[in-house]
């Protein structure tokens, strides 16, 4: 039967799959383990592989992610979920202090490798603190992986790659596209690489960098400006942190346009960093101005107003046609 | 005194109604007169009809998530009628019996759920703070807000609530803790409903129950029936004059149970069985309630069966009101974050408008 999959169903694989290989893994969270968690991304590991390895934590995230912390100093690799990014902050203590610190501060001495997975990202209609889109806090922690995919071949390959990294790694889930399209992906477990984009367009005209949930917007503006003949190369950042820049850095030198889509809030974002790395190493090539698209400098609005608050394909398939008759 | 005769550590439920609504604590039944009881059951009702009309108003699609708070009618409504005029509420989620009898108009609650931040503008005198979902968070606001009144010499209290999951929180300890160093004026009110989504009561805590928890802070700590509205009303009051008086903060466990979803998003089939529902339902704390009316002659099923339609009516004009004109102003989006919108701001804000007017 052919191993056909969304991205929850992807990561529920690919926890399946590391678990039976590597009986160090524990999973918990909230409601993970009866019920499966919110989303079911850990739908049927309970009844599987038992409550010593899959169980629900009483609702702390400190604790959730501190404990990890002890653990993974203790043998086991637990692999934690936080229901949504929006309650990630109870945890950014340990996050910040411990998780990201610990292999620099016993100079090598302790190591977590732990993952901490959350759903992130607006575009579901949700309640408040459930739409947040916060990677830019968590990339700027050294110490610290951050990794969004787009794809349930790449959620698969990348949580296992992020579960066997010997580091910690957040591991942020688009939830609005959890269940968006299904893909036929490897039924066993394999492995993408950390720190690695992926080229999903190829085209000349300018180069669009994304991820997460926005690489379908970004798509879609592609197909509304293609019929205007402008051909973009497309970049799925796949880890915000560590980046991969020669990705962009080399697509820019090949389109001379660089634009950045992302839902997270414009000022500080992931976009202003990957801007300073094309102004360092592709200035010389640009033909306009690197320009984002993105979310405002705002709290994540309630339903009513999301729509206005998250990147369309409109708004970038306007600003792509901007930049190219720049 | 019944902080001391009702010991936390025996499971023993302060309680004033029986199951078929009898009195069985005489002593302790609150003093209110015959409209007072009828507001009561009347609020009752409408907190009721709120929760049934989202919920089918949901599956209709035409309302977004909702958390409904059926079967905790009698915590939140005996709780919060225990308080007064300038006294503050502190809402955690789940709290809309209690947001009715302080004057939360049903428009707000309605277009909080619906999706629009207009929802959480108390209006001018109304003294609740808006939903915290972050779970806990809102313990220390409340424990804040105590301390203040304490600083100022002000006499009003405040009460606050959270779910038995959210005992688990860093901040409910905190923050009792804080209260009880202070001495501040704040009722902690854990509803405990048996379950966190799908996290049983037993796997948040290895206490007995969460009213003993108090006894670690050094404060008063009163396991409460919390489908018994005179138990809630009596225990809150007494816990308010206490503090109101200068004797500190009180914790109460309200023992309920959710009789509804954790929220529209949820399938508790996935974790408890309908018979444990079943069994719930005998206890409904609307049905106790109306046994005691309907024994003292105050109400009759008739009289029921009008107010229901009343209620009805008001809860579907409610809705109706706010339904289709409801979508956030884009203007809205920006310009509460400062008292000054900053240039960057106004910068985005204009170009998203630009946007719009371009057409495309
Ligand atoms: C800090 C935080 N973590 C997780 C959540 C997600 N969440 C929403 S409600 C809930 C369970 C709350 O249970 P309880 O405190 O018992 O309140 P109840 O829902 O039963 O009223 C969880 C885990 C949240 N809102 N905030
Ligand atoms: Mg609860």
């Amino acid at each position: 039967m052919a191993n056909i999959l969304n991205i929850v169903q992807a990561v529920n694989q690919a926890l399946e799959n590391e678990m039976e290989n590597d009986p160090t893994i524990v999973v918990y969270g909230e409601d993970v383990g009866l019920e499966g968690g919110v989303f079911r991304a850990t739908a049927g590991l309970q009844k599987k592989f038992g409550e010593k390895r899959v169980f629900d934590a009483p609702l702390a995230e400190s604790a959730i992610v501190g404990t990890g912390v002890g653990m993974a100093i203790n043998g086991l690799k637990p692999v934690v979920e936080l229901q949504f990014m929006g309650f990630s902050y109870p945890a950014f203590n340990q996050i910040i202090s411990h998780v990201a610190r610990m292999r620099n501060r016993s100079r090598g001495r302790y190591t977590l490798p732990m993952v901490i997975r959350a759903p992130y990202g607006g575009g579901i209609r949700a309640l408040e603190h459930h739409s947040e889109s916060t990677e830019a806090l968590y990339a700027h922690i050294p110490g610290l992986k951050v990794v969004i995919p787009s794809t349930p071949y790449d959620a698969k390959g990348l949580l296992i790659a992020a579960i066997r990294d010997p580091d910690p790694v957040l591991f942020l889930e688009p939830k609005r596209i959890y269940r968006a399209f299904k893909q036929e992906i490897p039924e066993n477990a394999y492995e993408l690489p950390i720190g690695k984009a992926k080229i999903v367009e190829e085209g000349e005209d300018l180069t669009i960098i994304s991820w997460g949930a926005m690489v379908r917007e970004v798509q879609k503006a592609s197909e509304m400006v293609k019929e205007k003949g402008i051909y973009p190369e497309i970049i799925d950042l796949r880890t915000i942190s560590p980046m991969d820049r020669e990705s962009f850095v080399e697509s820019v030198k090949k389109t001379g346009r660089a634009l950045i889509v992302h839902e997270a809030p414009k000022s500080f974002g992931p976009g202003a960093e990957i801007i300073s790395v094309i102004n360092e190493k592709a200035f010389l090539h640009l033909e306009a101005p690197p320009t984002r698209v993105t979310g405002f400098d705002t709290t994540f609005p309630l339903p009513r107003g999301e729509n206005h608050y998250l990147p369309s394909p409109e708004r970038i398939a306007k600003t792509i046609e901007d930049l190219v008759k720049y | 005194m019944r902080f001391e005769s009702v010991k936390p550590l025996e499971e023993n439920h302060y309680r004033i109604l029986d199951i078929d609504g009898k009195v069985i604590n005489q002593e302790k039944l609150p003093n209110l007169t015959d409209d007072q009881l009828l507001y009561l059951y009347r609020t009752m009702l409408f907190s009721r009809t709120i929760d049934e009309k989202a919920l089918s108003y949901q599956r209709q699609g035409r309302m977004l998530t909702y958390a409904p708070n059926l079967g905790q009618e009698a915590t939140q409504v005996g709780s919060a009628y225990a308080m007064e005029k300038e006294d503050w509420l502190v809402p955690a989620f789940r709290e809309l019996g209690a947001w009715l009898v302080r004057g939360v108009p049903l428009k707000n609650i309605y277009l909080y759920w619906y999706g629009n931040e207009w929802g959480s503008h108390m209006p001018e005198g109304v003294k609740v703070l808006p939903v915290s979902v972050p779970i806990g968070s809102q313990f220390q606001h409340a424990a804040g807000i105590g301390i203040a009144n304490n600083i100022k010499g002000e006499k009003n209290v405040v009460v606050t609530y959270i779910g038995d999951g959210g005992t688990s929180h860093g901040d409910f300890h905190e923050a009792i803790n804080f209260a009880a160093v202070f001495n501040a004026p704040v009722i902690f009110i854990i509803q405990n409903n048996q379950y966190a989504i799908s996290t049983k009561r037993k796997s948040q805590t290895k206490s007995e129950t969460l009213a003993q928890k108090a006894l670690a802070y050094g404060i008063p700590g009163i396991l409460v029936d919390g489908n018994d509205i005179f138990a809630m009303y009596s225990a809150t009051r007494e816990a308010i004059e206490r503090a109101r008086n200068g004797g500190g903060p009180t914790l109460i466990e309200a023992y309920t149970y959710r009789l509804g979803a954790h929220t529209t998003s949820d399938d508790p089939t996935l974790y408890r069985d309908d018979k444990e529902v079943e069994e719930w339902k005998e206890k409904d704390p609307v049905l106790r309630f109306k046994r005691y009316l309907l024994n003292k002659n105050l109400i009759s099923e008739e009289w029921e069966e009008n107010l229901k339609k009343e209620l009805e009516e008001e809860v579907v004009s409610s809705f109706e009101a706010i339904e289709n004109k409801s979508d956030t102003e884009i203007e809205d989006i920006f310009k509460y974050h400062f008292e000054k919108m900053p240039p960057q701001l106004e910068e985005q804000l204009r170009e998203y408008k630009d946007f719009l007017e371009g057409g495309k």
